[in-house]
């Protein structure tokens, strides 16, 4: 009976998490009922008319879908391997550094635009690649043709990724740092005796001992298949580089908010949350199987 | 210990120059941010400005100072911090505490964390969200900024992890002596895992000061944009006369927008966080370092 007492009180403890997951998580996932439905907002989830998977079936026959589709999976790509390859740089360049204060203002630096509002970010980068902004104004001093840079394809591409890069390469870099600095320093001895140098260290001993939290890292990146940076590119876009720079999240918002079309954008956005979920549970087996990681 | 050979000292130095170069792609962008805005708008607008003012003056925040939109939207700013964050933080604290206690202690533990953690992989998406939100009449209001989001599981998850490091002997201890389960969590978890709680807090609030996109699609009338919200409109109004123009066309443009008074404002919404952040930036990187990297 006391137990019951007690426990009663830790279900009242989780209710009010219970109840606002329940709406709005919960809610939204029984709401993808509306992929399946000629979703008409006054009708609502409950009278819509059934449509199978017709709305499927049009959003993959859209000529733009593909290109969307591709985008979305290159965009990604590309930021997860500079992911962890530019951190990974960075950490083992600032491991070398050895003044304190000196590696503590670089870090700081690097790790500062991870802070900022996509907003902010967004208009910084910008002004920067504006056609009257410092790159150009550079380029332009070399005798070169300016570049339209937010209004080409490839180029704008280009600076999605590495815009992202910069401001969440610091994020990395301060787990590989730490992962660095948890190394036994036994072996770097033992390492100076046997005569190897700072490189054969670096090569023998630094980079196998990261391994670990380098493939956790690349295996749980694989998740985000799918995101390429909503945010990011619905801030920095504009109509004329849709050909390059268009994501799913970019063409549900869209579809869905400016066009109307509820259903086919639900079907979209579960036909992503169906992939994630997949690449989600893939990359945690292997990071569970190969790395002992659990979140709980 | 290290041997300074020739090549050891190219290495350092040439290292050290890299870094630095790097250092200041991290902070050049708002110095550039911060000149233009206090420069003349002309000069600013033909593309004279690097790093230093050109033609040295205050309009651009002397206008600021009368612009209703800004403050009224740093207001907004202010009050969803503020709300949210306690939200957030009582929602975290109270739902991590029956999660962290063992299966003997409370039963119903597992089926309790599926059903929050089910939703760190799978969600309804954008669509159906709006929708939701929609249907609980919180269109157009701040709650719609605050209650879709009120418990971070993410952030539940790690301080679980932190509640399952404190002795548990601490608890049994104050349960003999007769305190319920509500005291040990405000009389000994609480003040156990303040560092725990300021760095979830520091995450949070930063969160919501820096979220936009929410604003956007959850609030139609632009006065109750928060500031990141309403900077976001100004940013895209931009980008939405862009289009397929001739370089001169977009020369044009460019010029007869308020530079000066736009880079302001967007300095203006990056300085708390950059003011701040040298003191915090520690205990982010603490917090960090205990989400990511397992024990």
């Amino acid at each position: 009976m006391k137990t019951l007492k007690k426990e009663s009180i830790l279900h009242l403890m989780l209710l009010p998490g219970v109840i606002v997951t329940l709406i709005y998580a919960y809610g939204p996932m029984a709401g993808l009922i509306m992929a399946f439905q000629n979703f008409e907002p006054l009708s609502g989830f409950f009278k819509s008319e059934f449509v199978g998977w017709d709305n499927f079936k049009y959003v993959f026959e859209l000529p733009d879908f593909t290109q969307v589709l591709w985008n979305t999976i290159i965009i990604a790509i590309c930021k997860m391997v500079l992911f962890l390859l530019v951190p990974l740089i960075l950490a083992l360049l600032l491991n070398e550094i050895t003044k304190q204060w000196f590696s503590r203002v670089i870090q700081s630096a690097i790790f500062l635009p991870f802070f900022l509002s996509w907003t902010i970010l967004g208009g910084v980068i910008i002004e920067l690649f504006s056609l009257n902004g410092p790159v150009n104004g550079v380029i332009e001093s070399l005798g070169m043709e300016p570049i339209m840079f937010m209004l080409n394809n490839s180029w704008f591409r280009g600076i999605v990724i590495g815009s992202d890069v910069w401001k969440g390469m610091g994020y990395n870099m301060i787990v590989m740092l730490a992962a660095i600095t948890g190394i036994n320093s036994t072996l770097y001895e033992a390492a100076e005796v046997d005569g190897a140098g700072r490189w054969k260290q670096m090569l023998n001993i630094t980079l196998p001992g990261m391994m670990p939290i380098l493939v956790l890292l690349g295996v749980l990146s694989l998740g985000g298949i799918l995101n390429a940076g909503f945010e990011q590119i619905l801030i920095m876009y504009n109509p004329t580089v849709y050909q390059g720079g268009d994501i799913i999240d970019t063409f549900v918002y869209r579809l869905g908010m400016f066009s109307m079309q509820f259903g086919p954008a639900a079907a979209i956005g579960l036909f992503k949350s169906v992939v994630s979920l997949i690449m989600v549970s893939a990359t945690y087996y292997l990071a569970y199987k190969y790395n002992d990681y659990r979140i709980f | 210990m290290h041997k300074s050979t020739i090549s050891r000292k190219i290495f350092v130095f040439g290292n050290a120059l890299l870094l630095t170069i790097i250092t200041l792609l991290g902070i050049i962008p708002f110095i550039h941010l911060a000149a233009i805005s206090l420069s003349s708008n002309t000069a600013a607008m033909a593309g004279e400005v690097s790093l230093w003012p050109v033609g040295f003056n205050l309009d651009a925040y002397r206008y600021l100072g009368q612009k209703v939109e800004f403050f009224r939207s740093l207001g907004v700013s202010v009050e969803r911090v503020v709300l949210g964050t306690a939200i957030n933080m009582l929602l975290v604290f109270i739902t991590a505490y029956p999660l962290s206690k063992s299966n003997d202690q409370f039963k119903f533990r597992t089926p309790y964390v599926w059903f929050f953690a089910v939703t760190m992989f799978f969600s309804g998406g954008l669509i159906p969200s709006y929708i939701i939100v929609k249907n609980t009449g919180l269109i157009d209001s701040i709650w719609a900024l605050i209650l879709p989001g009120a418990l971070s599981v993410w952030n539940m998850v790690l301080m679980l992890n932190f509640f399952r490091g404190i002795p548990r002997e601490l608890d049994e201890a104050a349960t003999i002596d007769g305190a319920g389960q509500w005291r040990v969590l405000w009389r000994i978890y609480l003040p156990v895992s303040l560092p725990s709680i300021a760095t979830i807090g520091l995450f949070t609030i930063v969160g919501h000061w820096n979220a936009w996109f929410d604003g956007i699609l959850y609030l139609n009338s632009p006065a109750k944009y928060p500031l990141q919200t309403y900077l976001s409109t100004l940013i895209m109004a931009i980008n939405s006369q862009m289009t397929s123009i001739s370089i001169e066309q977009l020369k044009a443009m460019e010029n007869l927008s308020e530079k000066t008074l736009r880079t302001a404002q967007i300095f203006m919404g990056a300085l708390p966080i950059m003011v701040v952040y040298p003191f915090l930036q520690k205990y982010f990187v603490k917090g960090m370092t205990v989400g990511s990297v397992k024990e």
